[in-house]
């Protein structure tokens, strides 16, 4: 009994702790002062405010893009690669596994500068370019880490027989690998998508011309002090996702029952 | 699930041709302008974008060294920058800046005597004065007793009210001039001193920041700040229970200048942004925001009469008589990085 | 077989994207001179010799005990969430699972900033403390302030881990000890807690990583004060712009975790008898 109560007290504590800073964002976002911490009263204004301010509205396009654009290009490269590692044994193998690791595990303080110092060695402009092409590197290595696992419970023999059978290695992708591993791809771009969504240190050092996503005007906007603009901004990201969120789980049970499975 | 997968193909195809479209938009000249944060009226911009038919890129940095590292490692080219006196003389030393033509910038008689040919840039050649100040103490009269020299930051009294520039060199003046040397010293022993003095300050200090000092002394969550003396004007404006000196040591005084930079792609767009900044009504405009004091005697005549006679921005002669102004310390910048690494890797 | 052929664009990908870009940086380090021009360097181990002063060995240390301060709590806090979750009914672990990871959809940078509004002499902590009477504390720019962001912020990144390997444990080996008389300390200490070894060495290098290395929680909530090894590199890169101090910073931190890597996956070796370690 005693046990009990006390786990419910620590979950309250921990579930409180991950939420407490959220709720107070969410709450300051409806604030009437500029300042944060001090209650002064409800208003909407930061709500409108956010859609007559350019930089953020602009900050946030560059954002949602980059994660559109490098989500979908990752996954693209990452699931070509993961059937051909797939198919490679031995040495050579361990060898790619290995150097695929190494943005997974490396700071993201390291990925970020070894990438400008070689966009600056072959002398590219930094801007949106650099900034996405940077979002693809660290992204495909996830990609290939979700996909791997599915072609590993694939049966090996399909595609070889397909291909026996005629196919060639386009259709037997096509119609027998990819629905098989459809699962960790989805599961691969989601995964690029958030990464690229929240990422600071990499966008920070890899950007130029004015090139700025949500992360990059927040950390200036906290030097400056914080608008409560952002905080209507991420409030309503927030929903959105959770939304989104309720909605897939809702048709995922739907179609558990109609499948049945 | 392969009517999914066509849906999720086709979104993608949509998105895809959507970026393309919209990237290849727009095609009208576009200025690109790197500047200090919050140091512009963003309503200047606009007039310029309309008066022109421009697009201007702008975007801002933290210090000068910031500065410094975007423009010489390429990779961005700006056509107008910002940067001070020291850095000023250092880009051209570094051969990174183009000459004005003054031919386009006739508005460069507008400005007054004192702030031509400095230094800095002893022929006006490269240069454009934007906005000039001094560095002082910021304090809240209802929080802490009234300062009046550099020597009172390192008074037990403040501790934890004090707020120092996050900046290698302005922190390092600070100390020097307490100590009575140069802020331009190059003598490692006296270099040594500050530090020491920095070590023994740094628990007083509430906090080590750069633009956010404006907010934290206006919100009182703290009470003494070092802040340059155009945010001392906005800041007094949003609380008056501020007070702002210039410390008895003497201080720094400072320039900051338009210039173009050498990558610059649109150098006659450039200098009609520059002659069109130096406008006495444009100038006015943004010195009536950003509270710092403009260099153009005809602008300071359209300020509002409380800034227009402020003290904080426009000193009396006697009150400046003591200050320096910086000067490019490249050579012994590790040295900077070292004494400044100690000081923070200090409990 | 044919598709193999299908990574061979990836592997020039990497060579470009993710080997060579690590060479430069190592390129960077052993040489000296003019950052900027990539031709007129020197070789020299004078960014090496730089590093092992005081001054910036006294950072590194400073950032290592944090992180494995911060490590150590999350894995003390983190673990028993990990378990209560994983014992619950499979609707209510999904649940629980989600709750875990939706605060992670807010930015990083405000979940961060978001508690200043929370710690700063005016914040909203200092508010209910002064309506009770109390005078107010100083909760924020100092050491634990810094401590209490990475908890925060890679806690989630301990509990994930360890839950998905304790789902995995075999229901009938705890049975089978319990059959043979095993109390639940008992059970869990032989039983659960070395299967789930996997899981806490997971863990523990996805929170060590990023606390080791950042300099955004530092910047945020430690003012300014406190340098770690990532703020006196990215100083090299944004202030000083001597690239070749910052690659030796960034090699010295990399070497770094490479080490602690391979010693707790060892570790984990050793009593696994062959687990999924990396190096």
């Amino acid at each position: 009994m005693v046990s009990k109560i006390s786990k419910k007290i620590y979950l309250f504590l921990m579930f409180a702790f991950l939420y407490i800073p959220i709720v107070v964002l969410i709450a300051f976002s409806f604030n009437d002062s500029k300042l944060q911490g001090v209650w002064s009263g409800f208003t909407l204004r930061w709500y409108i405010d956010l859609f007559k301010d350019a930089e953020i509205l602009r900050a946030l396009y560059i954002t949602i893009l980059i994660a559109i654009l490098s989500s979908v290009i990752s996954t693209i490269i990452g699931t070509f690669a993961a059937i051909g590692i797939h198919g490679i044994k031995g040495f050579n193998r361990n060898i790619i596994l290995n150097l695929n690791y190494i943005p997974v595990l490396n700071p993201d303080i390291v990925t970020a500068i070894s990438l400008m110092a070689l966009f600056r060695f072959v002398k590219v402009e930094f801007g949106f370019i650099t900034m996405l092409l940077s979002h693809i590197v660290f992204s495909i290595p996830y990609v290939i880490l979700s996909v791997l696992p599915k072609l590993k419970q694939m049966n090996v023999n399909l595609a070889e027989a397909a291909m026996d059978l005629g196919a060639t290695p386009f259709y037997a992708l096509r119609k027998v690998i990819i629905p098989e591993i459809f699962p960790g791809i989805i599961t691969g771009m989601l995964l690029a998508f958030t990464l690229s969504i929240d990422d600071f240190v990499i966008s920070f050092f890899n950007t130029g011309h004015g090139i700025s996503n949500l992360s990059i005007t927040i950390y200036s906007m906290t030097r400056k002090g914080i608008n409560p603009i952002i905080n209507a901004l991420s409030t309503l990201m927030f929903v959105v996702l959770l939304v989104l969120l309720l909605v897939i789980n809702k048709r995922s049970d739907e179609d558990l029952k109609i499948g049945g499975n | 699930m392969m009517k999914n997968k066509k849906m999720i193909i086709l979104l993608v195809i949509t998105i895809l041709s959507l970026t393309v479209l919209t990237a290849c938009g727009e095609k009208k000249p576009t200025l690109n302008v790197y500047n200090w944060g919050d140091y512009i009226d963003k309503e200047v911009l606009k007039e310029f974008e309309e008066e022109f038919d421009v697009k201007v890129r702008y975007e801002d940095f933290g210090t000068n060294e910031d500065l410094y590292v975007k423009v010489k490692q390429g990779g961005s080219s700006y056509d107008v920058i910002f940067p001070s006196d020291y850095m000023i003389e250092r880009m051209i030393k570094e051969d990174l800046l183009v000459k004005l033509d003054k031919y386009n910038i006739p508005n460069m008689d507008k400005i007054d005597d004192r702030f031509i040919n400095l230094d800095y840039d002893p022929a006006n050649e490269y240069s454009a004065p934007y906005m000039w100040g001094t560095v002082g103490i910021i304090y809240n009269k209802t929080m802490v007793d009234p300062l009046t020299k550099w020597a009172d930051l390192w008074d037990e009294k403040y501790k934890d009210e004090i707020i120092m520039l996050k900046s290698q060199r302005d922190t390092l003046a600070v100390a020097l001039k307490k100590l009575g040397y140069s802020m331009n010293t190059r003598d490692m022993g006296e270099l040594e001193e500050a530090k020491a003095e920095l070590i023994k300050q740094k628990p007083l200090v509430y906090s080590y920041l750069g633009d956010e000092i404006k907010g934290e002394i206006v919100g009182e969550n703290a009470g003494v700040g070092v802040v340059w003396s155009g945010d001392a004007v906005t800041m007094i404006r949003q609380n008056p229970n501020l007070e702002y000196v210039i410390p008895e040591e003497g201080t720094n005084l400072w320039f900051d200048a338009m210039v173009i930079p050498k990558s610059a792609e649109n150098k006659e767009l450039a200098e009609k942004f520059i002659n069109f900044m130096l406008r006495p009504e444009i100038s006015a405009k943004n010195a009536d925001y950003i509270g710092y004091s403009t260099p153009i005697s005809a602008a300071r005549e359209l300020l509002p009469e409380d800034i227009k006679n402020s003290l904080v921005a426009y000193p009396t002669d006697d009150m400046i008589k003591n200050v320096e102004i910086f000067k490019d310390p490249t050579d012994i910048i590790a040295e900077y990085d070292r004494i400044w690494t100690d000081i923070m890797s200090e409990e | 077989m044919k598709l193999k052929r299908a990574a061979y664009p990836y592997i020039v990908w990497m060579m470009v994207f993710i080997l060579m870009p690590l060479l430069l940086i190592v390129y960077f380090a052993f040489t000296s001179g003019d950052s900027q021009s990539f031709l007129d360097f020197t070789f020299s181990l004078n960014n090496f010799k730089r590093f092992f002063t005081p001054t910036y060995l006294k950072v590194l240390t400073r950032s290592v005990n944090l992180a494995l301060l911060s490590t150590i709590i999350s894995l003390i806090v983190g673990y028993p969430l990990a378990y209560i979750i994983s014992k619950e009914k499979s609707k209510r672990q999904n649940i629980m699972i989600l709750m875990l990871v939706i605060p992670m959809w807010m930015n990083f940078l405000l979940r961060t900033y978001a508690w200043l509004t929370l710690l700063g002499r005016n914040g909203f902590i200092n508010n209910i403390l002064a309506k009770i009477g109390v005078s107010p504390l100083n909760l924020m720019y100092n050491n634990k302030a810094i401590l209490l962001g990475m908890v925060y912020n890679f806690l989630p990144f301990m509990v994930l881990p360890i839950y998905s390997v304790l789902t995995k444990i075999e229901k009938n080996l705890i049975e089978a000890a319990e059959d043979l008389g095993a109390n639940s300390i008992t059970i869990f200490r032989k039983v659960i807690f070395p299967l789930s070894l996997p899981g806490v060495i997971t863990g523990i290098t996805m929170v060590f990583i990023p606390a080791v290395s950042t300099f955004v929680i530092s910047d945020l909530l430690g003012g300014g004060k406190y340098s770690l090894i990532g703020n006196v590199i990215e100083q090299q890169f944004r202030v000083t712009g001597d690239w070749h101090f910052g690659s030796a910073l960034s090699i010295v931190l990399m070497i770094f975790i490479l080490i602690t890597m391979a010693f707790t996956s060892k570790i984990d070796k050793e009593k696994e008898g062959g687990g999924g370690g990396l190096w």
